[in-house]
């Protein structure tokens, strides 16, 4: 018989991490495979699912990073460790380490943007014999926005770390400026095997593809994590059906060769 | 095995599936039609032939019958989910060769694109078809062009005569039930049309260039995004999830889903406020090329049936074969020739 892929699993928060005033993640017990980049659907009571990408793969848990925007996902947060949360997933393609394995990396994010890569960034700054050189450039709108303040302190002692805010002071630990600033003087060994992966909101995704080729990079070196509605996750409701394209079985991870054929 | 059936006899074998089937045909609802108090022609479930409406096209698709408008999926409480029992009966559906065709597109997209649709299976593995032959087409169909005006996954065909009907009887069980009560046997074969008022040509060379087409534009006032096309549709199968919750806490309660519509706001609204495809011309782009292009990139064949049902519901009188008809002069227009 046909399996109900629909019906969801309860699972135990384990641990809830406070972010900013707005984003918080949940440790969810978890025990299967899943990849840095794909997402689960999360039931919140009082609102309904969501698609939620997985910010970060533990033994027994996923870390799921949600952020308290309208009435979507507000109901989350009335949530503590103890409680349950029904989920299904995780669905998406995911990023697949082996495209990066042994190259320069670059990984610029955005806001929430930093959710999905998270586990790539952690992984290859653990890693780093299975990587070249790497640097993150990650942006935030305020010192209020950023996430994910433990992580950045041990980035910075793995790799080169460029944290910038679009508005305030410039102080030691981050600059101000837009994410595309700091891409004409990324120093690389070699650009033309480099890889580069890219998240955030749509149009600081298209202006740092645009900075990333001018700056040498190829296309077919880069990569892309697209949001979209998402309701079903199984290639049936629709709602992230790009083109010939359906985002949650063929993506959310793109290489731009792909991704730039993808319009709205 | 073709025989020739009177409408007694008909009723008789109707009769019959009563134990295993609900049957859905074509009925006239008086002063259903969402305009006026008019009649409306949609599925709804019969007991005898002359219930069935032949000689005028459904306003809405059998697509009613075999995919709930909304369907509860599961019932919730904190711990346990509980999914509502299949329904007792299966289904014998009367439909039109488009739709027939239709239906393979439904099978595609729920039993393929990703990992095959528990609800929609378990409805699917027990419906039969029974084909309607047309004799003649209806202005706005266009199923010569798209090449659906032949079907033959029946189960069983029934051409309308002047003394009863022709049924052709492929399904062996129900050829025992014609023969049994002396139903003559004759060859018989699906009355079909050869020719369409309405033609459609679409261009050898389509491409997603001709999206920054002109044509679009137009639509940006003209279509009201009220999304009747889409819902008339036999071969959209967009939905979105819907909970319902009992308690205050929204622990309990259940998830349904319901049929939705690329054309309606909200479609593509992301947590947080995006959303894409905020004109109506770009949605009309969107709903032209999935039916008639992009699903036959992914399965090799158009979306698209050719019942011309969306033109015959929108409110604003927009022709969706006259789009279809456009798209050559928008490649032309985008390649400079
Ligand atoms: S094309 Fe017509 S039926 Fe479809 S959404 Fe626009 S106005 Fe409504
Ligand atoms: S797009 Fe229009 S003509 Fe084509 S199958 Fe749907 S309702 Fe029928
Ligand atoms: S999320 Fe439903 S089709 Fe992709």
């Amino acid at each position: 018989m046909t399996q109900n892929r629909y019906l969801p699993f309860p699972s135990r928060i384990l641990d809830v991490i406070k972010h900013t005033d707005i984003e918080y993640t949940f440790r969810m017990e978890f025990s299967g495979e899943v990849k840095p980049g794909q997402f689960f659907e999360v039931s919140i009571p009082k609102y309904g699912e969501a698609p939620i990408s997985v910010s970060g793969i533990g033994e027994n848990y996923v870390d799921l990073t949600i952020r308290r925007v309208g009435k979507v996902t507000n109901e989350v947060f009335e949530h503590y460790t103890g409680d349950t949360l029904l989920m299904r997933g995780p669905y998406g393609n995911g990023f697949d380490l082996d495209n990066y394995r042994g190259k320069e990396l670059v990984i610029i994010a955005g806001g929430t943007g930093v959710s999905p890569v998270r586990g790539v960034i952690s992984w290859f700054g653990d890693h780093p014999e299975e990587r070249k050189g790497m640097t993150i450039i990650t942006g935030f709108k305020s010192e209020k926005d950023i996430l994910f303040k433990e992580d950045f302190r041990r980035w910075r002692n793995q790799m080169n770390v460029i944290l910038t805010l679009d508005a305030g002071e410039e102080t030691e630990d981050h600059k101000i400026g837009l994410v595309t600033k700091f891409i004409p003087d990324l120093e690389l060994a070699d650009v033309s095997l480099a890889q580069a992966i890219v998240v955030g909101p749509p149009a600081m995704m298209r202006f740092s593809v645009q900075g990333l080729l001018a700056r040498g990079f190829k296309e077919e070196n880069i990569w892309v994590s697209h949001e979209r509605k998402m309701c079903c996750g199984l290639g049936k409701c629709g709602h992230c059906k790009i083109g010939d394209t359906y985002v949650c079985l063929d993506g959310p991870v793109f290489n731009y060769t792909k991704g730039k054929t993808l319009i709205d | 095995m073709g025989f020739h059936v009177n409408a007694q006899q008909f009723d008789q074998w109707l009769a019959g599936l009563k134990e295993d089937y609900d049957v859905y045909a074509p009925v006239c609802i008086r002063g259903g039609s969402i305009y006026s108090d008019a009649d409306c022609i949609r599925y709804g479930k019969i007991d005898r032939i002359e219930d069935v409406v032949f000689d005028k096209k459904s306003e809405y698709s059998f697509k009613e019958a075999m995919i709930p408008v909304s369907e509860t999926l599961f019932y919730f409480t904190e711990e346990d989910c509980t999914v509502p029992p299949a329904r007792k009966k299966g289904a014998v559906i009367f439909l039109r060769s488009c739709d027939l065709s239709a239906v393979q597109r439904l099978d595609d997209m729920y039993l393929g694109n990703g990992p095959e649709d528990f609800y929609y299976e378990r409805i699917r593995s027990r419906i039969r078809f029974v084909l309607m032959g047309c004799s003649k087409s209806f202005d706005s169909c266009f199923c010569v062009s798209m090449g659906t005006n032949t079907a033959s996954r029946y189960d069983l065909c029934v051409n309308v005569r002047t003394d009863g009907f022709a049924v052709d009887c492929p399904n062996r069980e129900w050829a025992e039930f014609f023969m049994h009560c002396g139903c003559e046997e004759q060859p018989v074969t699906p009355d079909r049309v050869t020719e369409n008022r309405t033609k459609v040509t679409l261009p050898e060379n389509l491409s997603t260039e001709v999206y920054r087409a002109s044509l679009w534009d137009e639509y940006n006032k003209r279509c009201i995004n009220c999304g009747r096309c889409n819902f008339v549709c036999p071969t959209c199968t967009c939905f979105t999830m819907q909970d319902l919750f009992y308690t205050e806490n929204g622990k309990v309660g259940e998830r349904r889903r319901v049929w939705a519509s690329c054309m309606v706001d909200g479609f593509t609204d992301v947590a947080g406020g995006g959303s894409y495809r905020k004109k109506n011309g770009e949605r009309m782009r969107f709903k032209v090329m999935h039916k008639v292009f992009d699903y036959k990139e992914r399965n090799g064949y158009h979306m698209c049936v050719g019942c011309g049902r969306c033109d015959d519901i929108c409110p604003e009188y927009i022709s969706f074969s006259r789009i279809l008809n456009r798209l050559e002069d928008g490649m032309k227009e985008v390649s400079g020739s």
